[in-house]
């Protein structure tokens, strides 16, 4: 154990370096400025349910989305070595079938927000494997295949629901989108880790993480020994379209209604920077979720934190750019290369001294 | 006899080929729309519409060009047009110079092109985050600069922004009996020459064949010699610089700044190239045909709306369909292709 925590100390965390200290260097700076940032209360809400409050428990609930889509997309980056950018897009036509089926029956039950949510899931299926069928068979690159679904996605969901944004007002898309009544920890946390636990259980059980990270090493060698690269690519393009429809239906449930124009906006550029942020190589090969996740409570913790910092909402991108582009320099290949060497100097001559004192 | 012969049929390559696939269609598409909507696509103005409202969507798209042709990405042209837009508006509202402003426009964009060109080609960071973060930090500093739209009140720059060329003898006679000449922009002057000047710096400078040789293989471009680095960046600069141009083009052209100008202006030019024959891998690429590629965009929207569906929906689902037809267009010819030269 004591073995394991020094090699972390010598090592760092491999591919985690990035967003674990993105994240402890927010955590710090937070505490240095207002200590109180992370106290996490207890009160009532307004459906009288005991919950949690305080801004940690908003940034993580806040980023739900997000991590969701991060998921998702790591994968389809590790195997096409390309990256989606009609999820925000894809989610506005998955909430708007979602949507659609809950208004198409009498009231709201259990069994129909289950049928929405499974019809949802399937349309968002075959919106990513039209994707995926792009990348896989015809062998276009990721970003121009899905910029076709990037222009038109929004304007079909807007066609699904007629235009208007519709409301949905039920007390289980509430309790999706907010509280479970007796449970303190909001719902959308709850899917995350959910979905998390369902990856990593696809993992441990299949092969499909060393599948995908063979074929975005090298589609033709691992076709050669014995991988189905189209299949894999678009298998990852279909996973990606169940994590869409997951974070379109928490949108529309935290929100109470559809509207096609504003639910995701840009989350697709925030997702591919929550994967890079994770380490991942965005010119496919190896991948780690975890990463991915980290990356997508770094950009929400960094978002807050502006927030709290009185930075106006308009605002808060051009903050945001400096810091990613600070983390990447630090993360960038050739400044580790620089700082390796620097510390090998360093120690060389602290050797050096070491034996002129000897 | 037969050395002839094979002379003659040299193929196509892969640039011409894509190239000539965009140009015919543009002119199938527009014969297409004259048959059909008879109306206003038979006069010579519907063709300076189209340029005069895209000019700057060209310009940008020339630079997006260069940067795919080297197997790079830049999507923070948008902003950068948004906030050359905006500053200089600010600028020329406080009683600047015009020629100041120009200077400014060429400034912001050569300063944002020169920073993401030292990030991606010499700290080895990935272009696409790069110009996110560019793109991010352009619309935060518009919408610093300014929330609110603002008009330019110069008048020097009023008497620049309405000084068209006329041509009378292409002009039309409308309803009433009088004699409509063409006009066009200056605006569209200045990106028909960004074409040109980039079409030779492409085809005929040492620069330029070494963006096509970076992007056709990094590898085999240094073992040949090119200054891999440098020339990266010079894409990015260009690419830059470009933008700039294109936002004081924008700006001659509405004569306001708004913090949501030009938004989704980098997809568009994306889909400009890719329409134009560019592949995103790098190598393969022609600025002519991204000129084509903006006009066939245009005219795919202005087919639409003057066909009378005007719900907003039509245009992004007809574009969307365009952009899937000529990418699987492209997939399928290049792939043949390589199949018969196996």
């Amino acid at each position: 154990m004591k073995n394991k925590i020094t090699n972390i100390f010598k090592g760092g965390f491999g591919q985690l370096t990035i967003p674990i200290v993105a994240i402890c260097m927010l955590v710090i700076f937070n505490l240095f400025r207002d200590p109180s940032f992370f106290s996490v209360g207890i009160t009532h809400n307004n459906d009288g349910n005991i919950v949690l409050a305080g801004n940690l428990i908003s940034i993580i609930n806040a980023a739900s989305e997000l991590a969701v889509l991060a998921m998702g997309m790591t994968l389809v980056t590790a195997a096409c070595a390309g990256q989606d950018i009609s999820v925000g897009a894809a989610a506005a036509i998955a909430g708007s079938a979602f949507v659609k089926v809950l208004k198409s029956g009498p009231e709201i039950t259990g069994f129909s927000v289950i049928l929405a949510f499974i019809i949802a899931c399937c349309v968002a299926m075959i919106f990513g494997a039209f994707n995926g069928t792009l990348v896989s068979v015809f062998n276009i690159q990721p970003m121009i295949a899905t910029l076709i679904l990037f222009t038109c996605g929004r304007s079909i969901a807007y066609w699904i629901n007629g235009g208007a944004s519709v409301p949905v007002d039920s007390p289980i898309i509430k309790a999706i989108g907010s509280f479970i009544p007796g449970i303190p920890v909001p719902t959308p946390v709850l899917i995350v880790i959910v979905v998390a636990i369902i990856f990593k259980l696809v993992f441990h059980f299949t092969s499909l993480e060393l599948f995908t990270q063979s074929v975005g090493i090298n589609g033709s060698a691992s076709r050669l020994n014995g991988i189905n690269a189209t299949f894999i690519r678009l298998l990852t393009f279909v996973i990606l379209g169940v994590c869409v429809a997951v974070a379109g239906i928490i949108g529309v449930s935290r929100l109470g209604l559809i509207n096609h124009e504003t639910l995701l906006l840009d989350v697709e550029m925030d997702a591919i920077l929550a994967v890079a942020i994770g380490g991942n190589n965005l010119g496919g090969g190896k991948f780690k979720i975890s990463g991915s996740i980290i990356g997508a409570y770094v950009i929400h913790m960094l978002t807050v934190t502006l927030y709290a910092m009185k930075v106006p909402s308009t605002d808060v991108k051009a903050y945001k750019a400096i810091v990613i582009v600070i983390l990447v320099v630090i993360g960038s290949p050739v400044i580790k290369s620089k700082f390796t060497k620097f510390m090998t100097q360093m120690k060389n001559r602290k050797q050096e001294v070491a034996m002129k004192g000897n | 006899m037969n050395e002839k012969k094979k002379v003659f049929r040299e193929p196509l390559t892969d640039n011409q080929l894509l190239m000539t696939i965009t140009i015919c269609i543009f002119v199938g598409m527009y014969v297409l729309a004259i048959l059909i909507l008879k109306g206003g696509f038979l006069h010579v103005q519907q063709v300076f519409d189209m340029l005069n409202d895209n000019a700057s969507l060209i310009i940008v798209a020339c630079g997006l060009t260069i940067v795919m042709i080297t197997a790079g990405i830049d999507i923070s042209v948008g902003a950068v047009t948004s906030l050359v837009v905006m500053s200089c508006v600010l600028y020329l509202n406080k009683g600047g110079n015009i020629f100041v402003s120009i200077l400014l426009a060429l400034g912001i964009g050569l300063a944002f092109g020169a920073v993401q060109g030292f990030l991606v080609s010499y700290l080895d960071i990935q272009p696409f985050i790069v110009s996110l973060a560019g793109m991010f930090f352009a619309r935060g500093l518009t919408t610093i600069l300014s929330v609110n739209p603002q008009k330019v009140e110069h008048e020097g720059f009023s008497k620049l922004m309405d000084t068209k060329i006329v041509i009378p003898w292409l002009g039309y006679t409308a309803k009433n009996g009088n004699l409509v000449p063409a006009r066009l922009e200056l605006g569209v002057v200045v990106a028909l020459l960004c074409v040109v000047v980039i079409f030779i710096v492409l085809k005929f400078t040492k620069l330029g064949r070494g963006f096509y040789a970076i992007g056709g293989n990094q590898t085999s471009a240094l073992m040949l010699g090119i200054n891999v680095k440098r020339t990266r960046f010079f894409a990015y600069v260009l690419c830059g610089l470009l933008s700039g141009i294109s936002g004081y083009v924008f700006m001659m052209h509405t004569g306001a700044g708004n913090a949501t100008n030009a938004a989704g202006m980098e997809m568009n030019a994306i889909a400009a190239s890719i329409i134009g024959g560019t592949l995103l891998t790098g190598g393969v690429g022609n600025v002519a045909g991204t000129f084509f590629g903006t006009m066939t965009l245009t005219t795919i929207k202005k087919i639409v709306v003057s066909s009378g569906l005007n719900d907003p929906w039509w245009q992004s689902i007809t574009t969307g369909g365009m952009l899937c037809f000529f990418i699987l267009l492209q997939s399928v010819v290049l792939s043949r292709r390589s199949k018969k030269k196996e």
